[in-house]
């Protein structure tokens, strides 16, 4: 028997299948977030050095790997959608770049409230966080290209494309970033922690990285299925589902 | 094949030659909005010489993407654009030749004036053609880079601001690189690694570029 790899590429079939597993990693996203938080704030220890300010880098390092993977994630379904042409694919790349640019923006904001305790201040022009207020530029361009145009069909083609040479372009951005960095004044402010972590402060930032995958997961499809709803309201399947919820 | 891209290129040039005040007002933008950085931050010397390869450069690039919108618009407007989709030479070659000539008319007067007004920031001579060179190296970069801007937003609402908000991060590293060639070159260093990272991104951008702008045409006028 031969496997249909299409069968959930149609809308159609995949509404419903994307309704239940958002249902389920939502779930899962409340009980591992519970549970990264728990530890994050009773069980890991304080930091010897940065005391108690340190307990949110499992907020920000999550959201900062969050961001970029989303963005690999978000170009992948577009080129996918522009080798395949199905229509899903780019459904899906939309449904992704708002949480992305969540994402990139909780890192941006969290790590500039950890930055005024431990460096003194709320930005540094580090590579990092360069690199990463250039990947929010990216996700915006994304959006607002998107947004411009009518037609969802070019719309999706064009953002795809625009994903796919951002893509390209952002280890070029953070190499050059980290260059010109060095080049200025040197590693004066060092992002890298202690070689040595405590096994729980790991755990907790393990368990919240997947509470966020988890959660990018369910309102990527709970996203995607608005998309699909308002693309394809003119079908027989979408409008029994709108009148079904209405 | 090159008969094509040389009746493109001529075509272009001749078309921009007509229309020579398009030129000027790009060229007169990058002189002004130069010469408003001393204005703004004062006139010491120090801190001139100092700014003075940032200053250039952010310029060049502000009036280089001022100018992006014009490198497809007209040949969308009156239809030529697709006459040239349908011909037999390859639209990626089209688009390079496209860009070739928009840079001539473009880029290569900033590099050209540039160590005029690199004076007025009292810059060393030896700096002037450090400057000069990453200019050179890197405005064609930004425009093979604003093609694929300029293609993907044709005949869009909005789309001069549009693109300013697809291409300027995509400037970032040419920008890092080209102005820091002079820096370099001003504390010693010697700029050959930043020039030859750029030639680098002159030569990925002139082989990739040209065929993404060439797909992206083909997206919006579909």
């Amino acid at each position: 028997m031969s496997i249909n790899w299409f069968k959930y590429s149609s809308p159609q079939t995949f509404f419903p299948l994307a309704g239940r597993l958002a249902l389920g990693f939502g779930v899962l996203a409340v009980l591992a977030c519970a549970a990264g938080l728990y530890i994050g704030f009773f069980v890991a220890p304080t930091d010897a050095q940065q005391g108690e300010s340190y307990r949110i880098i499992f907020i920000h390092v999550p959201a900062a790997w969050m961001s970029m993977f989303l963005y690999v994630v978000m170009a992948f379904w577009a080129g996918l959608g522009l080798a395949f042409n199905t229509r899903l694919s780019g459904m899906m790349a939309s449904a992704i770049a708002p949480t992305g640019a969540l994402f990139t923006f909780i890192a941006l904001w969290t790590g500039s409230l950890w930055g005024k305790p431990a460096w003194g201040t709320w930005w540094v022009w580090d590579a990092r966080l360069t690199s990463e207020l250039i990947l929010l530029f990216l996700y915006f361009g994304f959006m607002a290209l998107q947004a411009a145009i009518d037609d969802p069909r070019r719309a999706d083609k064009a953002g795809a494309l625009l994903a796919l040479v951002g893509v390209v372009n952002v280890p070029i951005i953070y190499f050059s970033v980290k260059w010109w960095n060095t080049l200025h004044q040197g590693a004066s402010v060092s992002l890298t922690k202690a070689p040595t972590m405590a096994t729980t402060m790991l755990a907790g930032m393990l368990i919240m990285s997947f509470a966020f995958w988890f959660y990018s997961i369910a309102a990527v499809l709970l996203r995607a299925r608005c998309i699909m709803l308002e693309r394809e309201h003119a079908s027989d399947w979408a409008g029994h589902y709108a009148r079904g919820a209405a | 094949m090159i008969a094509a891209l040389r009746c493109v290129i001529v075509r272009d040039l001749r078309l921009a030659a007509r229309r020579s005040s398009d030129v000027m007002t790009v060229v007169l933008f990058f002189v002004i909005v130069v010469s408003l950085f001393p204005l703004g931050i004062g006139p010491e010397p120090k801190l001139l010489r100092t700014v003075a390869p940032g200053v250039l450069w952010v310029a060049a690039l502000l009036a280089s993407m001022l100018a992006l919108g014009r490198v497809f618009a007209a040949d969308h407007a009156d239809g030529t654009l697709e006459q040239m989709m349908l011909g037999a030479t390859p639209l990626g070659l089209v688009v390079a030749a496209k860009v070739f000539a928009h840079w001539l008319v473009s880029g290569l007067p900033l590099v050209l004036i540039s160590p005029v007004l690199a004076l007025q920031f009292d810059l060393s001579q030896e700096l002037l053609g450090v400057l000069a060179l990453s200019l050179a190296l890197g405005t064609p970069v930004l425009s093979l880079i604003g093609a694929i801007g300029a293609a993907l937003t044709l005949g869009l609402r909005g789309a001069g601001t549009l693109l300013s908000l697809l291409v300027l991060p995509l400037y970032v590293p040419v920008l890092i690189i080209g102005a820091g060639a002079a820096e370099a070159a001003a504390s010693g260093l010697g700029g050959h690694a930043q020039l030859l990272l750029l030639g680098a991104m002159l030569i990925f951008a002139g082989a990739f570029a040209p065929w993404a702008a060439a797909v992206a045409l083909r997206i919006s006028v579909e």
